[in-house]
Formats: structure tokens, C-alpha cells, sequence
């Protein structure tokens, strides 16, 4: 398999295969030496060299973290190959979908619908924990659809509005 | 002995109660309320009833619902915990109407602690020290001139319908007192209509020390040391540790009298803990009492080897307390942290959602005091604490080498919390040297996290890069308790996979 990975807004390339259950890892067409143990499910045992590593994965939402010991990266996985990787580049231009950072409720819509607004400016306030967030706007549009009221009920990931 | 306890409360104090309940022989009764089926308390508990909506007022904060649940298990005690109704006067009393015996102090003793000038009354007739001023407006700047040279600057002026910081004035010396004072009253008029102004001695970066005290209902108090609580944020502790670093067997003593003290004066009962300022000249004056079990008993129980709920049952039994206080030692030192559901990088903005994995600490010194599992969905209706894990080691420098291994093995996966804080206050030199004061993490948290920024190790990122790869690759198969796998096309985040789509998905993988 070969992966085109971003970390901290640096790209990778990896090719891995794994032959007889042992793993062969290039990155960056550098070999490297990897032997790796699924202790659980989200948990790697690496060693690399005879460094050991326990590795553990987050998936929250659209988000993947990668920690490594108590350090956490931001990780972005694609498949070169695959289809869905170049959708999502032309995704980047089309609608934009406002989701809930956490479960909580929506107190207060701070736009109506149709409304012209600034990347960063505040659609709607999530409560969570006596706490008020406030979702902003990823980019610069017309806010094309509300979809939740006052007071609803939120999970995370749930999308809220949609900027065009 | 009690053969049954209700326990109105969730949460890690509830499993903890529960706990000591089972150690004992009791059973323990549950109540919960709808978003916390699921919850840790509910399954550890041997029953449990629903008490309505997740709004605290409808369930946990609802006397009459807890009482009927008491009335229908047949329990003949109640553990309050702490928060809810744990100091809640009217609460104590109707338990004590409906004949279930509340595992707490006297409603009478609430009243007297709950009253700032009735209590201050008794305390001052028993010679408990008070931050010095007068308690009454000033009549006049030559009287606030003779106050403030009597106490000693720095003072503070006050005004006294104040709050929110408005008509506070801090005055360095002589020469300032006449403007401030002028402005102190002129911002009290236009904020409270009431331009009275008192004064009070200003004590600069506090300490924040408490002693525990335990009391039987035959007239023995005794005290079981002090915890350091300075360590807060927003007026929320956020670390303690027992014994405090400044602490020696004398200040120990005389503060623990004057604990046992206050505690006399109401006529207290079962635990409770007496809260003190100390300046930096270490001159100690009583602030609060609290009338409940404290979220960091914990590290109390470590350093003097006794449990404190058990205690707080035995008491609530009618028995005498069954040691003196000469029989209390305090012996190595324990720190606790309290693990909050809230994000570091978001200004600590609370961060409820499902906790997708959990990996657990420990070995040597750890105790570990949860409400939370695997899986659990931490619901976004109450207080974020949670889980405790506390520290002990023979001596402070030990205490944080374990607890600092230990944050290290805990992770918590799907939520945020705030163990990386943990990291940053153990490893501060300050800490380490025990220079803390309550405002010591206001301080830490303005400077720049020199930790999260430069990872120790340069190889981290291309072990961070292989890992992430190699998760995609094994896919479902490696994938827990998460939103959905690294790489999949079925991306439908509105519905949580069911359990059958990923048998079948990993049924059509092979």
C-alpha cells in the first residue's frame, strides 16, 4: 500500500506491505526497519531499530491523532490511487458544512439563512458542561441552510449549517 | 450497622461510596438520572432507580425524588457525596423527618456554617483567628487612618455590598489610603447604591491550606493533618497534596486546634474540613468551613492510612470515634490530580463526547479514584471531573515521580482532557521546589507550553507517520471505539456504526 501522509502540514510518502506478517516500510524511499504488535485495538507496539514505541489512535469525528508516547499529531492519511482523495481536493471549493465540535445544545443562531458573511465570524453557539462555544464560519459565503433550532440537541460531528 | 445506603450522587464520588459501602457489608443503592444510565455508578451499584431528567434540579438536586427512592429500597442511610445536596440544610432535615439517617453533619451545624456572621460570632468567642479588620463599614478616614496602622499594610478596602472585585481597592501605604479610600466609596455608591467601605489586611499570593477534621456525636474531634489545595484555576482546585511543603508538626498542631475549635463551636458532626489562608510569614486565618467529604480526601486517606468513608459511616452509626488524636500520623506525602473533561488548547472549554479508549496506570503509589470506562459517553449535563488520580511516595520528590509515570501511562482517548497540564505543573521548577501560591497557575498558564511544542524525541514524527500508516492498513480490524476507521468510503457520521454493519464489514474483508 502506499499512503501520501500529512503530519504537522509535512507530507510523507509510505510504502507498506506486510509479507509473512513481518512489515516492509519505505518513506520517502528511505528504508526502514519495523517491526510492529497490535496490542488492542488502536494501540501499536513498534520498534524501529530497537527503539520501542507505543503508539496509540484517536478518531474523533473527521479528525485522526496520532500519539506517540504523550506527544499528539494531527494526521491526514490518503490513498493516491483512490478516488475519494481527489474528490475531497475539489470539495475544498463547493458548500462547506458546519459540524458540532462536541455534543451539546444550541443556544443561539447568531445568522439567518441567505445571510452574507466573513470567514471566522460565529454562526451558532454549542453549549456544553455550563460552557458556550461558538461554531465560526470555515469561509467566506452565504449562509445556504440552517439546519437545527434553538435549544436542539447536538451530537458531535452532527452538521449544523452549510456555508456556500 | 446500616444494611443499606443511598447514594445521591454519580460520578467518581459515588463509585467511591459504593465502594466503601461493599468493603463493609452494606448494599448500595443507585439513583441516576436519564443521561446517566450508562454511568460507571449505575453498574457497580446492587440498585438502582431512575430519578428523572438530566437538568440537576430535576434529579440529583430533587430532595423529594431521593427520598421516595429511600422510602422504596428500604435504605436506612444516605450518602450525600459531595456537591448536590451534600450541604444542603434542608435536605439533612428532611432526612432526618423521613427517618433515614443523612452520612453527614447536623442540619443545625449547616445553618451555623452556612450564616457568615452567626458563625463568625461563635468563632471569634472561641479565638479563631480571622483575616484582621473590621467587620463594620469606616465612618471616617481618620478611622480608616488608625485601622490601617493597627493592622498593617498592605490592606484591602472593601466595599461591603461588594462582589465581582467592584469597590476593591489595594492600598501599599499611608500615602495612597485617602484616594483610594475616595474611590473605593465612589465605586461602591455607583455599583451596589451603597457607598460603605471596610477594610481588611491585604494577604498577597495566598496559600490555600484546609485541615480535616472528623467528629463523633459523643463529643470527640480530632484533626488528621492539612491539605495544600493553592493549586487553582478559576477558584477550582485543580491540584492538592498531603502534607503541605510548609507545614512543620507545630503549625500543624496549632492549625488542627483551631480546626477542632470551629468545629466545636457548631457543634459539628462526622467529617468535615476547615478552610485557612496563610500569608507568606505563614500566619494562618480561617476562611469556610466545608460541611461534606472533600473531592481531595483522597490524599488525607494516603498520608494517615484511614478511610474516610468508612469513618463518615461508622460515625453516621452512633459509634465513638475509635482512635484519639494521638493516634493520628501522618507518614510520606501523596498528590492528587483531578482529571478533568476539558481541552487544554480551548482555553479548558469543557469537552463531553464518547471516550473511544482508555489506557489505565499502575503499579507502586498509584490510587486511581474513576467514574469513567471505555466506551461511556460523558454526558455534557454536569461538572467534568472525571477521575482522580492521586500520588504517594515516601517522601514529596517520590510522590511526583510516580504520579509524573503515571500520567504518562494514562491515556485518554475521544475527549480531551487536561493530563498534559499535569505534565507541565510537575515538571515546573517552581512546583518542585514547592514555591506555589494560589496564584501559581494563573502565572503558569500565561506563559508560552514550552513542552508541547518541541517533542523530546526528533524521531517522534516518522514513528507518528509509519503508526498512521500502518493503522490504515489494518484497518477495521485495528480500529476501537472511534467514530469510524482511518480510511473507509462509507464515511455516514450521522449514525454511529451498529454493531452488525461491522460484522458484516469485517465479514466481507475476508
Amino acid at each position: 500500500m502506499t499512503y501520501d501522509i500529512a503530519i504537522d502540514g509535512k507530507n510523507y510518502r509510505l510504502d507498506l506491505n506486510q509479507i509473512d506478517g513481518r512489515w516492509h516500510c519505505q518513506l520517502d524511499g528511505r528504508e526502514i526497519e519495523v517491526d510492529a504488535v497490535l496490542a488492542r485495538p488502536d494501540v501499536l507496539s513498534l520498534r524501529i531499530g530497537n527503539k520501542a514505541y507505543e503508539v496509540k489512535c484517536e478518531r474523533v469525528v473527521s479528525d485522526l491523532h496520532i500519539w506517540v508516547g504523550s506527544v499528539r499529531y494531527a494526521a491526514e492519511v490518503r490513498d493516491p490511487r483512490s478516488l475519494r482523495g481527489r474528490a475531497r481536493a475539489v470539495d475544498e471549493h463547493g458548500p462547506k458544512k458546519l459540524t458540532a465540535p462536541m455534543p451539546g445544545k444550541v443556544v443561539r443562531i447568531l445568522v439567518t439563512q441567505g445571510a452574507e458573511i466573513e470567514a471566522g465570524a460565529g454562526v451558532l453557539v454549542v453549549e456544553a458542561m455550563k460552557m458556550q462555544n461558538e461554531v465560526k464560519s470555515p469561509k467566506k459565503g452565504t449562509v445556504q441552510k440552517i439546519l437545527v433550532n434553538e435549544g436542539a440537541a447536538v451530537n458531535a460531528g452532527d452538521v449544523l449549517a452549510i456555508v456556500e | 450497622m446500616f444494611k443499606k445506603i443511598l447514594i445521591a450522587n454519580r460520578g467518581e464520588i459515588a463509585v467511591r461510596v459504593i465502594r466503601a459501602c461493599h468493603e463493609m457489608g452494606i448494599a448500595a443503592v443507585a439513583v441516576y438520572s436519564e443521561v446517566d444510565r450508562a454511568s460507571l455508578h449505575v453498574r457497580k451499584a446492587d440498585e438502582a432507580y431512575p430519578i428523572g431528567a438530566p437538568a440537576a434540579s430535576e434529579s440529583y438536586l430533587n430532595i423529594q425524588k431521593i427520598l421516595d427512592v429511600a422510602a422504596r429500597s428500604g435504605a436506612d442511610a444516605i450518602h450525600p457525596g459531595y456537591g448536590f445536596l451534600s450541604e444542603n440544610a434542608k435536605f439533612a432535615r428532611a432526612c432526618a423527618d423521613a427517618g433515614v439517617k443523612f452520612i453527614g453533619p447536623s442540619a443545625a451545624a449547616m445553618d451555623a456554617m452556612g450564616s457568615k456572621t452567626k458563625a463568625r460570632q461563635a468563632m471569634e468567642r472561641a479565638g479563631v483567628p480571622f483575616v484582621p479588620g473590621t467587620s463594620r463599614g469606616l465612618e471616617s478616614f481618620e478611622q480608616a487612618e488608625e485601622v490601617a496602622a493597627r493592622i498593617g499594610y498592605p490592606i484591602m478596602l472593601k466595599a461591603a455590598a461588594g462582589g465581582g472585585g467592584k469597590g476593591m481597592r489595594l492600598v501599599h501605604g499611608a500615602n495612597e489610603l485617602k484616594s483610594a479610600l475616595e474611590g473605593a466609596r465612589s465605586e461602591a455608591e455607583r455599583s451596589f447604591g451603597d457607598s460603605e467601605v471596610y477594610i481588611e489586611k491585604a494577604i498577597i499570593n495566598p496559600r490555600h491550606i484546609e485541615m480535616q477534621i472528623l467528629a463523633d456525636e459523643h463529643g470527640n474531634t480530632v484533626y488528621l493533618g492539612e491539605r495544600e489545595c493553592s493549586l487553582q484555576r478559576r477558584h477550582q482546585k485543580v491540584v492538592e497534596e498531603a502534607p503541605s511543603p510548609i507545614v512543620d508538626p507545630d503549625m500543624r498542631r496549632r492549625m488542627g486546634e483551631v480546626a477542632v475549635r470551629v468545629a466545636q463551636a457548631a457543634q459539628y458532626t462526622n467529617a468535615g474540613t476547615v478552610e485557612f489562608l496563610v500569608d507568606q510569614q505563614k500566619n494562618f486565618y480561617f476562611l469556610e468551613m466545608n460541611t461534606r467529604l472533600q473531592v481531595e480526601h483522597p490524599v488525607t486517606e494516603l498520608v494517615t492510612g484511614l478511610d474516610l468513608v468508612h469513618l463518615q459511616i461508622h460515625i453516621a452509626n452512633g459509634e465513638p470515634l475509635p482512635f484519639t488524636q494521638n493516634d493520628v500520623m501522618i507518614r510520606g506525602h501523596a498528590i492528587e490530580c483531578r482529571i478533568y473533561a476539558e481541552d487544554p488548547d480551548n482555553n479548558y472549554f469543557p469537552s463531553p463526547g464518547k471516550i473511544t479508549l482508555l489506557l489505565l496506570p499502575s503499579g507502586p503509589g498509584i490510587r486511581r479514584d474513576s467514574g469513567m470506562y471505555e466506551g461511556w459517553n460523558v454526558p455534557m449535563d454536569y461538572d467534568p471531573l472525571l477521575a482522580k488520580l492521586i500520588g504517594y511516595g515516601t517522601d514529596r520528590d517520590q510522590a511526583i515521580g510516580r504520579l509524573t509515570r503515571a500520567l504518562n501511562e494514562y491515556f485518554v482517548g475521544g475527549i480531551k482532557t487536561n493530563i498534559s497540564l499535569f505534565r507541565r505543573i510537575l515538571s515546573d521548577a517552581d512546583f518542585r521546589a514547592a514555591k506555589i501560591d494560589t496564584g501559581f497557575l494563573d502565572r503558569l498558564l500565561a506563559r508560552k507550553d514550552d513542552h508541547a511544542v518541541s517533542p523530546t524525541d526528533p524521531q517522534a514524527t516518522e514513528v507518528a507517520v509509519i503508526a498512521a500508516g500502518m493503522f490504515a492498513v489494518l484497518g477495521q480490524a485495528a480500529a476501537g471505539a472511534g467514530e469510524r476507521p482511518v480510511l473507509s468510503g462509507t464515511t455516514d457520521k450521522q449514525s454511529a456504526p451498529s454493531n452488525w454493519k461491522r460484522a458484516a464489514y469485517r465479514e466481507g474483508l475476508q
